[in-house]
């Protein structure tokens, strides 16, 4: 099996992750999709470690998990904060600045 | 992993076996079927559901691929931690918010699909266009365990990186406390307050009567008796009533309650007794009563009003 078949599967699930947060309106929906395209990110940036050889390629994908960990924590507390001001968690309905 | 023969380091080596390339198939259809099942649920539970699902079986690429500790941090990082936070916040926000159809842009959903679409033919042409060897294998570099050579590169080559990361998690941290920290506006009312507005608004005093049917139900959605047989429909929840979720205390059943008492009445001799009233017809009754009172009330205010006039 060659190497490339990890690259064409993290493409894959990259390309739904990326139809998923335009096609979807619930903001948490959109959330995960998100997270798919940086788990899709990371299986790429673990095959390519293993192709070279060395272990940069891991580190990379450990420093994208934490940032999607960070990331995760701000972007569920914005949603919560919305919800509490207009009672929706749908993306079409924070289309106004203010309240 | 443990019951295979070979070292560690052999793993994840240069060729792939026919399992592994027997594994890349099964579980790969299986984490694109995840990744489809997160797009296209409709509730978001399930969707968090497929996520977690196409998540663990990334953890056993990263395994496969000889990234042990990464594996290890995705099982309990993101299908632990933060598959958990989407579900806590899912709840929070509400589980049955399902996406809206009304669409604000016009075409915008095949839009969105054509783009995707788009994107993954551009993606997979351009992989199709670079030739790439085979594993170069990472038994040298995790020769002394994948743990330490890992920790090694992240405390040496990495460090700055590694820092600069702490600092954001800090900052992300205390940025979620204070989004999520709600001042109080107004002063919170005190029992006493409470009492008053509900004195004044003319609301039910004493607690609310309790639901179920004594020595026969005491299920939450069934509705206490009253006196005359008819179901109180202020004992059962009102998130309950409001849903229509009251279960109906069956006719057999106040057919049979009406026998005994009408055998408790002959047992003493005394009229039979009338039997339950719906409760429709009990809230006429108590309407023609209440109009009753008025028209006393008006009369006697006429005649008092009449008495004036015939003092003057």
């Amino acid at each position: 099996m060659s190497p490339i078949n990890y690259v064409y599967l993290a493409a894959l699930l990259f390309t739904i992750g990326a139809a998923g947060v335009l096609i979807r309106r619930n903001a948490i929906v959109v959330f995960m999709c998100i997270e798919l395209m940086l788990n899709a990110a990371n299986l790429t940036l673990v095959a390519f470690s293993r192709m070279h050889g060395n272990l940069d390629g891991q580190i990379m994908a450990f420093f994208v998990m934490v940032v999607a960990a960070a990331e995760v924590v701000v972007g569920l507390a914005i949603i919560v904060m919305l919800y509490r001001a207009r009672h929706s968690a749908s993306v079409d309905d924070a289309s106004l600045m203010k309240l | 992993m443990s019951g295979l023969p070979v070292p560690m380091t052999e793993l994840a080596a240069t060729a792939t076996s026919t399992g592994e390339a027997l594994q890349f198939w099964v579980l790969g259809t299986i984490a694109v079927l995840g990744g489809l099942g997160t797009v296209l649920m409709r509730r978001a539970v399930h969707s968090a559901l497929c996520l977690a699902g196409t998540m663990i079986i990334l953890a056993l690429f990263y395994l496969a691929n000889g990234a042990y500790f990464l594996g290890v941090v995705q099982i309990v990082v993101y299908t632990g931690a933060v598959m958990m936070l989407f579900l806590f916040v899912l709840m929070l926000v509400g589980v049955s918010a399902a996406d809206s159809l009304k669409e604000t842009l016009k075409g915008q959903r095949w839009l969105a699909a054509g783009c995707g679409l788009g994107l993954g033919i551009l993606l997979i042409a351009g992989i199709g266009q670079v030739s790439v060897g085979s594993f170069n294998g990472l038994a040298a570099a995790n020769a002394q365990g994948n743990v330490p050579a890992l920790a090694s590169l992240l405390f040496t080559k990495y460090v700055v990186a590694f820092e600069v990361v702490g600092a954001l998690l800090t900052v992300a941290a205390v940025g979620a406390t204070l989004l999520t920290h709600r001042e109080r506006v107004e002063k919170n009312k005190s029992q006493r307050e409470q009492a008053i507005e509900r004195v004044r608004g003319g609301k039910q005093l004493p607690p609310l009567p309790a639901p179920g049917v004594y020595a026969r139900h005491n299920a939450v959605d069934r509705p206490a008796l009253l006196p005359d047989g008819s179901p109180a429909e202020l004992s059962v929840n009102p998130t309950l009533r409001s849903r229509g979720q009251i279960r109906e205390v069956s006719a057999e059943q106040l057919a049979r309650l009406a026998a005994v008492e009408q055998r408790t009445a002959e047992y003493h001799g005394r009229s039979a007794y009338p039997g339950p009233k719906d409760p429709g017809e009990r809230a006429l009754e108590r309407a023609a009563a209440d109009r009753a009172e008025e028209r006393d009330d008006d009369a006697t205010e006429r005649g008092t009003e009449r008495e004036e006039e015939a003092a003057k």
